[in-house]
């Protein structure tokens, strides 16, 4: 008969937090697999996914950069998941961040001063924050499902952005290519060193998952994000409001995602282009389950997963492999991690199940 | 007395689940025609013990013999096949369909629609179960319910007929009916093991009881042979305290009024609120009856917040209007409140017990510190919750989950007593706790009143509310009866109310 799965009474804390290494383990297996089929020499290829990229200051450097969205993204989105909303149009929110940003810096074009980051930052926060309050006030006041609205709504920001680097903000001498003009350099992000492309945004980040690590564990909003995710009902008997948690939690993720857009742009980028992210707001919902929905698991998840984006350019380069391998690792990675922790909440049963179908 | 007399007979059942013993070696054995009462405190394993026997559940151990032979029951197919029957607590009933129809649904047979719908009829007429085939479920009320169910047992012609707590959902009047029909049953040669906790059911149902105890089997014996007081002590292996209720006569001023609250069903499944009208004085209990689902849960969120009213002026404390606040709000006002439901509503099972002290005393007790919480203050708080209420848990780092439905219970009692309310409004506040556990509860209630705070209890128990309040009345479909001293309420004028008959007179005998 079919193997049954049966709820454990107590599930091992100390699995809890082995998953994603378990995970991690289980995707470079099926990762040798892969490679095998595809005719590549498994240590080869896994060298040039894994180790080939961080063998380098440039290459460490390099991680931090593609790090940087993903772990605020990761922290921000953590908080909404454990309070049960799930956001999953941070792409979204990243775009339009990314946008605001960009237009304030393409207004103060050719102009300096140690205002324009500050109020580039300003837009990216807002823009993220009011494409995701669209989805919190559907939400609140519609009931409307906000998995449903926030995706949707990414598309709508990447049409968004396309749209206005097709025509507004296109570079007038960029001979008609869907560009912007390069940012001036008062609207570029401070450089840490001037040989490697990594900015300051790397330490926004950390910064961001210290004020979320102290939000969650000891504030009272952060009490009540748990609460209200881990039992609903009891967090309306404590007096908490569902709709303000909604509202909170979106606009945190809103924010967070719209800061990491104008870094991007403002960063790495220095120019609004037709995509300015490779998917950094869907990969972060991996950062965040990876890192546990904890900010500093989080840290260490954003640093995995930019590895993969790291990794499968190196793979591209020098293997001729596809650049799909990066998504392929990532939802290897994903499945393996969602697996484990089934099998940590449940066991398989195999013998004949001692409840039959009717309970009372 | 001949072995083989016994209809059924079980040998040395055990039955356990991770972590618990449910039954350990429990005998059992009905003779035909005998009502036989299996009696034990809630968590005592009378449930497993009966699904064993219906076969949803297989033994660990032990052995059935039914009518003389032994018999592997596998599935409740078997049960009824063997003539073995259950009605069980909850109804597996579909609304939208009608009486025949569920019926026809659940049988194991094909049987035509008229010539079934012609046998309940018959079945209704004979044992006194007034029931017509066609009325579609959802117009019935819950005793009417029950009697789908015991029809749909009676057409199987069993043998055996096993009640798993049947009057739990019951009037005092609809109990009375049912019994008589189980009687009548009985002396037609079908055996019937009845499950319950009450006492006074046992004494004038059942020939026989067995007891359990924590799933062990304590005692069998002759129902007529015991008073209520020594079943209850068998049942509990403990003799109990009596609460102590003060001398009143003079109550202080009124702290909690309720005038015209008015609150619509917040989903499709509940009840509306009609014109409550209600008022605690500081040294009261006063007790809201009733049976399950009559509104109850509905009028404990509007009084504690968690449904804001329609008007401001409709829920007072100490004179002041707070319809319009949230629950924080009435809570820094001095009101408190337990919900019936602990796990999700009263407490957050995945969060330690540090925490979910924190859910509703951080105002209170001051447990927050520039915003910050004050995780030291809030622990040394929990701590002396479990130690002052005798909460056993291996200590304040476990899940609330983990917590026996007593213990926790317990420790949700002692978080809110703990901050000294005004006010205190509780819901069911000693379903599913042991008796010993029970009476402190009780006693802590009556304490607090007696400390000048105002305490409204709304409870399914009857004999809870007897022993405890001072004033009683009951809700029924969402509509308070009015409130009676309850010196001179009897259980059956209890039973009245709440099937939302009104008493003739103050306290002229109604039933």
């Amino acid at each position: 008969m079919l193997p049954k799965l049966a709820k454990r009474p107590t599930p091992s804390r100390f699995m809890v937090y082995l998953s994603p290494v378990l995970a991690l383990f289980l995707s470079l297996l099926a990762g040798i697999v892969l490679f095998l089929i595809m005719d590549v020499s498994p240590w080869t290829a896994l060298h040039a996914f894994f180790i080939e990229p961080i063998s380098s200051a440039y290459g460490l450097s390099e991680l931090a950069v593609k790090a940087t969205p993903l772990i605020l993204i990761g922290v921000a989105l953590s908080l909404g998941f454990k309070a049960g909303v799930w956001n999953i149009g941070a792409e979204g929110q990243l775009i339009v961040g990314g946008l605001c940003g960009g237009a304030v810096a393409l207004y103060f074009y050719e102009q300096e001063g140690f205002h324009i980051i500050p109020l580039m930052m300003l837009a990216g926060v807002f823009g993220g924050m009011a494409w995701a309050a669209i989805v919190a006030f559907l939400r609140v006041k519609f009931n409307a499902n906000e998995i449903l609205t926030s995706l949707m709504l990414s598309y709508v920001a990447g049409l968004w952005l396309n749209l206005m680097v097709h025509g507004p903000l296109k570079d007038p001498e960029g001979f008609n290519f869907p560009e912007s003009r390069i940012f001036s350099d008062s609207a570029m992000l401070p450089l840490l060193h001037e040989d490697y492309r990594l900015h300051i945004g790397f330490l926004l980040a950390l910064v961001i998952v210290g004020l979320g690590w102290i939000l969650i564990s000891r504030t009272l909003l952060g009490y009540q994000i748990k609460v209200s995710g881990a039992a609903p009902a009891a967090g309306e008997h404590a007096g908490f409001s569902t709709a303000r948690i909604i509202w909170v939690t979106l606009l945190i993720g809103g924010g967070v995602a719209g800061l990491a857009g104008m870094i991007e742009v403002s960063g790495p980028i220095g120019q609004l282009l037709p995509s300015i992210s490779p998917g950094y707001g869907f990969t972060a919902i991996i950062v965040a389950y990876v890192g546990r929905l904890h900010p500093v698991g989080a840290l260490f998840a954003g640093l995995l997963l930019a590895l993969t984006y790291l990794g499968g350019e190196t793979a591209q380069i020098q293997l001729n492999l596809p650049v799909a391998v990066t998504g392929v690792f990532q939802g290897l990675l994903l499945f393996f991690l969602l697996a484990c922790d089934v099998l940590i909440h449940y066991r398989l049963q195999f013998k004949q199940p001692a409840l039959a179908a009717r309970g009372a | 007395m001949n072995e083989a007399d016994h209809l059924i007979e079980l040998k040395g059942m055990t039955k356990t689940f991770p972590g618990v013993i449910a039954n350990e070696n429990v005998d059992l054995a009905l003779r035909p025609g005998e009502v036989h009462a299996l009696l034990g405190e809630n968590g005592a394993g009378k449930s497993t013990l009966v699904k064993m026997i219906y076969g949803i559940l297989k033994p660990d151990a032990g052995d059935i013999l039914f009518q003389g032979q032994p018999v592997i029951i596998d599935s409740p197919a078997h049960a009824r096949e063997l003539g073995i029957a259950m009605v069980f607590q909850h109804f597996s009933l579909f609304d939208s369909l009608s009486v025949v129809e569920n019926i026809s649904l659940g049988m194991d047979k094909d049987v035509p629609m008229e010539t079934l719908a012609e046998e309940i009829r018959e079945i209704s007429d004979r044992y006194g179960l007034p029931l017509d085939p066609h009325r579609y479920v959802y117009t019935l009320s819950v005793g009417e319910r029950q009697r789908i169910e015991i029809i749909r047992c009676l057409l199987q012609q069993p043998k055996l007929l096993v009640m798993d707590e049947p009057t739990s959902v019951l009037t005092p009047q609809e109990v009375q009916k049912l019994f008589v029909t189980l009687e009548r049953l009985a002396d037609e040669g079908m055996a019937i093991l009845y499950i319950s906790h009450k006492l006074d059911e046992i004494k004038a149902l059942c020939h026989h009881a067995t007891i359990l105890r924590l799933g062990k089997k304590v005692a069998e014996v002759n129902v007529d042979d015991e008073s209520t007081s020594s079943l209850a002590a068998l049942m509990m292996g403990e003799d109990l305290a009596t609460i102590v209720k003060q001398d009143h006569g003079s109550y202080g001023e009124i702290r909690l009024q309720v005038e015209g609250l008015n609150q619509p069903a917040f989903d499709s499944t509940g009840i509306s609120l009609d014109e409550i009208h209600l008022d605690v004085r500081a040294g009261e209990v006063v007790g809201i009856a009733g049976v399950a689902g009559n509104g109850q849960d509905e009028l404990l969120r509007a009084l504690n917040g968690e449904e804001k009213c329609q008007s401001h002026a409709c829920i007072m404390i100490d004179g002041k209007h707070v319809g319009l606040l949230d629950p924080n709000a009435r809570r820094k006002a001095g009101m408190a409140s337990v919900p019936e439901k602990r796990l999700g509503h009263g407490a957050v099972p995945d969060m330690d017990l540090v925490d979910n002290a924190f859910m509703t005393a951080f105002h209170r007790m001051g447990l927050l510190a520039r915003g910050l919480i004050n995780y030291p203050k809030t622990r040394q708080f929990a701590d002396k919750v479990i130690e002052e209420y005798s909460v056993k848990t291996p200590g304040s780092h476990v899940p609330a989950g983990s917590l026996s439905g007593g213990n926790l219970q317990k420790f949700i009692i002692g978080r809110e007593l703990h901050q000294s309310p005004d006010i205190l409004i509780v819901s069911q506040p000693t379903w599913g706790v042991d008796a010993g556990a029970a009476q402190t509860i009780r006693q802590a209630l009556r304490e607090l009143a007696a400390n000048g705070a105002a305490v409204l209890v709304i409870s399914q128990d009857l004999d809870e509310l007897m022993e405890i309040t001072d004033r009683i009345g009951a809700i029924c479909g969402g509509r308070l009866s009015r409130f009676y001293p309850t010196s001179q309420m009897t259980i059956e004028k209890v039973g009245l109310l709440m099937a939302g008959v009104s008493l003739e007179g103050d306290s002229q005998d109604a039933a």
